[in-house]
């Protein structure tokens, strides 16, 4: 085991990824500035900063990768993506089914989004749901840097575009990665971060620390939480939702994004057709608002689901919410 | 044999007392099948198939400019695809069957007219959104420039001024001189952007000047004569595989048609259309063979009820094709 940021473990990835396979090349605003090592050690024609100009760097890894290689593209903030949307969802997602399956797109989009940083919405907006709802695309925002290694490293080896978001917040928190030069993790499965059998939470990216410490919390008053860490928004673990909703019976949906048509509403209407049979209570949505993320700390976080309000909805869902009120004191988080 | 290779004889060959040899003679049959095909597609639409924009007055770029490529290179097209892929070889039948929707065509059904892409024949990755086949090629020429396509290969996209008005031209353009990719940008400026005049979106008459700024050796060619544009074509061609940089060539016609069938063009000046057919690609060149001495009227009507009769022929093939089946509605979204 190593010890790394996920900053550190997205280079890892892209060093790992570069050397087994030539055909991988990783382009974007800036790519060969921040990483001269690989510049170095794989060349510039394989490591290649790009004009600020993201259709472009889109639409030319659509064209490279329907052509035999396979690039990641790192589009710097997820907003940044509305400019590269023409070429993700209308050429990426859509020429390989309207083609009649002539050509595949095996390329990656890298965006950075979410809370923390106090950058406003220009730059941090969670809007996966965006491209979950655009048919042949693939979706993932994990949330540890073991899985931000081992997934990207199959987003790379997989032979559809998929789109790699990294939640801000995240970017220099440290994990364990494991020294395994093969390890993996694959594309469209959760984990379950902590067990529990009294209420389901299912999250992803860094909103899965948020319930892990509502869990904790949670714990303390005997109410056992099962948090799920989806990882993959598309294809979503529908089978690990619906086995833990089973067990459980009560189910949160928690992330930054808003509620809107979003993969909370995704989830509780998986559990409403599936899982009908085993709920035991409303599933509860915990989001963002529909509003764009303000730049002021005190703004922004209002903005983030907080541990204290997990606790409150699972307290709700557990002992009837009729007996907790909302002025009824929580727990508090540094 | 495949017309892209230059070969004497096309698919459709030529019949006796034509002098078989004649790269002329074969690219006036070229745009003859394109422009019958197309009349075919505009009648299956009034009678209930989909709508299709065609390239009807438009033969010579494509032509002109397919005949200078090879079997190496690659093609990026668009909405008016009709042309790039006949003067490619592609079969009439199989066309016919994907304006149809049937499991013979070459997306088996999956993209109508409007997307048809051929890998078979290098045409790779047709848009339909204005400006999409910008964005793709160069993508597909660093592909080629790094090693993944066949050995001297270039890449052509064609798109038009429609497309020149998308921000991706300029990025595009610029990306594919800053990176050296072997690109040749073919613009089709028919005069028309949907609805709207040319005039209307732009302060010249042309797209050269704006191409001109992105430092790249640039042409502008009469597109409505096949010849014309074949040269130019060729010399570009032969250019890119030199010194592996893009050209950019805008071949001045004019899109006949409506931008879409049906259209009743009414927002059309009937004296610039008439202007235009007055100088019709497919005109130009019977005038220009007939003046040469290697044609005469007899000849062509021998020729147009050729195609006529070939054309039909596919048209049967692809009526007959049968429909693609339900359940395989989401076969192809994920490879």
């Amino acid at each position: 085991m190593a010890r790394m940021t996920v900053e550190k473990a997205i280079a890892l990835a892209l060093r790992e990824e570069l050397g087994r396979d030539p055909r991988v090349l990783l382009l974007g605003e800036g790519v060969a500035t921040k990483h001269q090592d690989l510049v170095r050690d794989f060349g510039g024609a394989r490591v290649r900063n790009t004009p600020l100009a993201e259709a472009i760097i889109a639409g030319t890894a659509v064209g490279a990768a329907a052509s035999g290689l396979r690039p990641v593209i790192d589009l710097l903030f997820a907003p940044f993506m509305a400019y590269a949307m023409d070429a993700l969802v209308n050429s990426a997602g859509k020429l390989r089914y309207l083609s009649g399956g002539q050509f595949s797109f095996p390329l990656v989009a890298m965006g950075l989004t979410g809370t923390g940083w106090c950058v406003g919405a220009q730059h941090n907006h969670n809007l996966e749901a965006m491209f979950v709802h655009a048919p042949g695309l693939k979706v993932v925002m994990p949330a540890e840097p073991v899985d931000v290694r081992g997934l990207l490293r199959s987003a790379i080896r997989d032979d559809n575009p998929v789109l790699f978001f990294t939640d801000l917040g995240l970017l220099h928190q440290e994990g364990e990665v494991p020294d395994d030069p093969e390890h993996l993790v694959a594309i469209g499965q959760a984990a379950v971060r902590r067990t529990g059998s009294d209420v389901t939470i299912v999250s992803y990216a860094k909103t899965v620390g948020v319930c892990l410490k509502a869990a904790e919390a949670l714990s303390a008053q005997q109410v056992s939480a099962e948090v799920i860490d989806l990882r993959s928004l598309k294809p979503l673990d529908e089978a690990a939702i619906l086995t833990s909703v089973r067990k459980t019976g009560r189910l949160i949906v928690v992330h930054e994004a808003s509620g809107l048509c979003g993969i909370a509403a995704e989830v509780a209407a998986l559990a409403a057709t599936r899982a009908f049979d085993a709920l035991r209570a409303p599933v509860v949505r915990l989001t963002g608002p529909d509003a764009p993320i303000a730049s002021s700390w005190a703004l922004e976080q209002a903005a983030v689901p907080q541990p204290d309000a997990v606790v409150r909805a699972a307290l709700g869902l557990v002992r009837g919410i009729d007996r907790v009120p909302p002025s009824e004191p929580t727990a508090t988080f540094a | 044999m495949h017309p892209m290779t230059q070969t004497p004889a096309g698919p459709a060959t030529l019949g006796v007392g034509y002098p078989e040899s004649s790269a002329s003679l074969r690219r006036l049959e070229t745009m003859l099948t394109i422009r019958v095909y197309e009349e075919h597609t505009v009648e299956l639409q009034r009678q209930g198939a989909p709508g299709t924009c065609t390239s009807v007055g438009q033969e010579a770029c494509a032509v002109g400019v397919v005949a200078a490529l090879d079997r190496r290179d690659r093609l990026l097209t668009n909405h008016r695809s009709a042309g790039h892929l006949i003067a490619r070889g592609a079969e009439p039948r199989r066309l016919f069957a994907e304006v149809l929707g049937r499991t013979d065509g070459y997306c088996g059904g999956h993209s109508g007219s409007l997307h048809i892409s051929a890998r078979e024949l290098g045409v790779v990755l047709t848009s339909t959104i204005v400006g999409g086949e910008l964005s793709m090629a160069p993508g597909v020429a660093l592909a080629q420039k790094l090693g993944q396509g066949e050995p001297g290969g270039i890449v052509a996209v064609f798109f038009g001024d429609g497309a020149a008005c998308e921000g991706i031209f300029h990025e595009s353009l610029n990306l594919a001189v800053q990176w050296q990719l072997p690109l040749l940008f073919v613009c089709e400026n028919n005069q028309w952007q949907a609805f709207v005049h040319r005039r209307e979106t732009m302060p010249e008459d042309g797209i050269s000047a704006w191409a001109r700024g992105h430092g790249l050796p640039v042409r502008s060619i009469d597109g409505n004569d096949v010849e014309a544009v074949y040269a130019a074509a060729l010399e570009a061609v032969a250019q890119i595989r030199a010194d592996g940089r893009p050209r950019f060539i805008e071949l001045q016609t004019y899109r006949q048609r409506g931008h879409f069938e049906p259209d009743d063009q009414s927002y059309v000046d009937p004296a610039e259309l008439a202007g235009w057919l007055e100088r019709d690609p497919i005109r130009v060149q019977t005038e220009r063979l007939m003046a040469a001495g290697m044609f005469d009227t007899a000849g062509l009507a021998a020729l147009q009820e050729r195609v006529r009769a070939q054309l039909a022929d596919a048209l049967a093939f692809a009526q007959a094709s049968p429909w693609p089946a339900p359940e395989g509605l989401t076969d192809h979204v994920y490879a």
